[in-house]
């Protein structure tokens, strides 16, 4: 629909609008996070630092990480936060779309009721599983540990993946399949060399949502992590907000960091969010 | 996200090319054999503690560690009804996801409508727009924190430029929610707006066509044809979002740990104060069930609702 000039105006005022309500605090966050500290606890606010500070950046990065320096610490939480989602997602995606083609292409019993059981995991609180999966954990010797975090990440991340990439996998026409299977193919070329290609939107759209999911798990972490050898970087940073409240900074600068990968991510990605989980079947 | 649930589309899949083929063995083994590694993924984790955590809510366990425990049937889950410090926490629980799913669902719309609008520069409003959305939970909840902060925040000194004056934001407890629920519709909306804009996408521009020869403007085009044909995708959007909202616990956890004086504690939390806090865990596992009783109930109510005729304007 061609939206009349007056309309037009209306949206770009209502997107400008948007814009910096969206950004006004992201750049706040970053504001402070260069901001000396007592520019932050002063009584007249701070637009602009009067003198931009990068140090606590610095120390973030050059700190001697595992002992009471929790800027370092805020370092290694980072290496770990990215090892367990990049981890999770790659994992997840992968039986996630094999799970997600079965339920979309294949006739089978059950069917309906094995796709509710996994989307039912999804509605299940963390809260009612985090006991028993910390007993669990502990007997396999596996608390505090990144490959602990990454399997249960994945009971989590793989439903959502599965239930994206069938609706995917619908959007797509069935006779490419058809027709390669005619032509010598069987099930699984047919899957590997047909239908992944074409999924590629979809797939880079699914990784997306995994690796969000993933980075920003906070219970588990909590619960499952005691000391840098795997806590992640929301964990530290809500442990160091509990601790040290006043120190505005760090937290702002520990923030724009652990912000960064998922919003670059995101960015990156942008243009397969729509087209990537909608493509094909009743767009017009 | 598609619009349509996927075992509708299943059902409509299985009258299109192929029906009457019966169900083949060769076919049934590969779709066991795809589904298999996830199921092991999935399953091969939750399962042991959703059984575990049902049995659990018939003991009256009060240590982390096993052992024999007296066997409470179903007094756990009376005790949740003769709390009275539960009542207050399904309160905030109620109103946090009436009011943040309903913002989010009607500023979603509005920006969904912005993000498909003909604009220029459209690649940069759908870039600011997916940024609140990959924005961790915890470190918007540490932001909103520091913003709100009665003493230092910038959002007294945005107030007070404004002229209107400075409040203690998280000081008392039902400003103290409303803070809670502004952090996380700024977040939340973005995603509901995505998944709205993924909707109108599938709407056939003719129909907006037909509705201009017939003279319709644009505000009857909007709740005539806009509304209907995005009722699916609303439908979508409000399960996952309440879903969410009725888990809600990371928010809270670290803008206000609760407080003050109790005012944001919602269920989820409520049951880790319970489990890790006074080690009642017999008592926070019934509390956890009921959570779990709750959102199936709220699940398969919108099911229901989405079966009945709100995925008609689609099919």
């Amino acid at each position: 629909m061609k939206p009349r000039r007056s309309q037009l105006a209306l949206l770009y005022v209502l997107a400008v609008v948007m814009s910096l309500v969206i950004l006004a605090p992201f750049a706040w966050l970053v504001i402070a996070s260069i901001s000396p500290a007592r520019d932050l606890i002063s009584a007249h606010p701070h637009w602009w630092p009067s003198h931009p500070t990068l140090s606590r950046y610095h120390s973030i990065f050059s700190g001697q990480a595992g002992g009471d320096d929790v800027a370092a610490n805020f370092r290694v939480a980072m290496g770990n936060s990215l090892v367990v989602a990049a981890g999770t997602t790659v994992i997840s995606l992968v039986v996630g779309t094999l799970g997600g083609y079965a339920f979309a292409r294949l006739r089978f019993r059950f069917r309906r009721s094995a796709l509710f059981a996994f989307l039912s995991v999804y509605m299940l609180p963390p809260i009612a599983l985090v006991i028993p999966l910390y007993l669990a954990l502990s007997n396999l010797g596996m608390l505090d540990t990144k490959r602990g975090l990454v399997l249960t990440y994945c009971s989590i991340v793989t439903p959502f993946c599965l239930w994206t990439m069938s609706n995917y996998f619908l959007s797509l026409p069935s006779e490419l399949e058809e027709a390669a299977r005619i032509d010598g193919c069987n099930r699984l070329q047919a899957l590997t060399r047909v239908v992944l290609p074409l999924a590629k939107p979809g797939l880079f759209a699914t990784a997306m949502f995994g690796f969000l999911l993933a980075w920003d798990e906070f219970l588990y972490s909590l619960t499952f992590t005691s000391t840098t050898n795997a806590k992640t970087i929301p964990v530290a940073i809500a442990e160091f907000t509990g601790k040290y409240s006043s120190d505005f900074g760090l937290i702002a600068a520990g923030g724009v960091l652990a912000a960064l990968p998922p919003v670059v991510l995101a960015l990156a990605s942008q243009r397969f969010i729509v087209s990537g989980l909608t493509a094909g079947s009743v767009k017009s | 996200m598609t619009v349509q649930q996927p075992t509708r589309r299943g059902a409509a899949a299985r009258t299109a090319p192929g029906r009457g083929r019966r169900v083949s063995a060769g076919e049934a083994r590969f779709a066991l054999a795809l589904l298999i590694p996830a199921a092991v993924v999935v399953f091969g984790v939750v399962l042991y503690p959703v059984v575990r955590t049902l049995v659990v809510s018939f003991f009256d366990v009060d240590s982390p560690l096993p052992g024999s425990y007296p066997f409470v049937g179903f007094r756990n889950y009376a005790r949740v009804f003769h709390d009275p410090r539960f009542y207050p926490v399904l309160g905030h629980t109620l109103y946090f996801t009436l009011v943040s799913t309903a913002l989010e669902l009607v500023l979603g719309v509005v920006m969904a409508l912005i993000l498909n609008a003909p604009l220029r520069l459209r690649w940069f409003w759908r870039s600011v727009a997916v940024m609140p959305w990959a924005l961790p939970t915890i470190v918007n909840g540490a932001l909103w924190r520091l913003m709100d902060n009665g003493q230092y925040g910038v959002l007294n000194a945005v107030t007070t430029s404004l002229g209107l004056g400075a409040h203690q934001w998280l000081g008392s407890p039902f400003l103290a929610l409303n803070m809670v629920i502004v952090a996380d519709v700024w977040k939340n909306t973005s995603i509901v707006a995505f998944f709205l804009l993924a909707g109108l996408q599938t709407i056939p521009s003719d129909l907006y066509e037909a509705a201009r020869v017939d003279g319709a403007g644009a505000v009857r085009a909007f709740f005539r044809i806009t509304v209907p044909m995005l009722v699916p995708s609303i439908a979508v959007v409000l399960i996952l979002r309440t879903i969410e909202a009725f888990k809600v616990f990371d928010i809270i956890y670290v803008m206000t740990g609760g407080g003050p004086a109790s005012g944001t504690q919602t269920v989820a939390f409520y049951t880790y104060l319970q489990a890790f806090s006074n080690q009642l865990f017999g008592y926070g596992a019934a509390l956890s069930y009921l959570v779990v009783l709750a959102i199936l109930a709220l699940a398969l109510g919108y099911l229901r609702i989405l079966r009945q005729g709100a995925l008609a304007g689609v099919q």
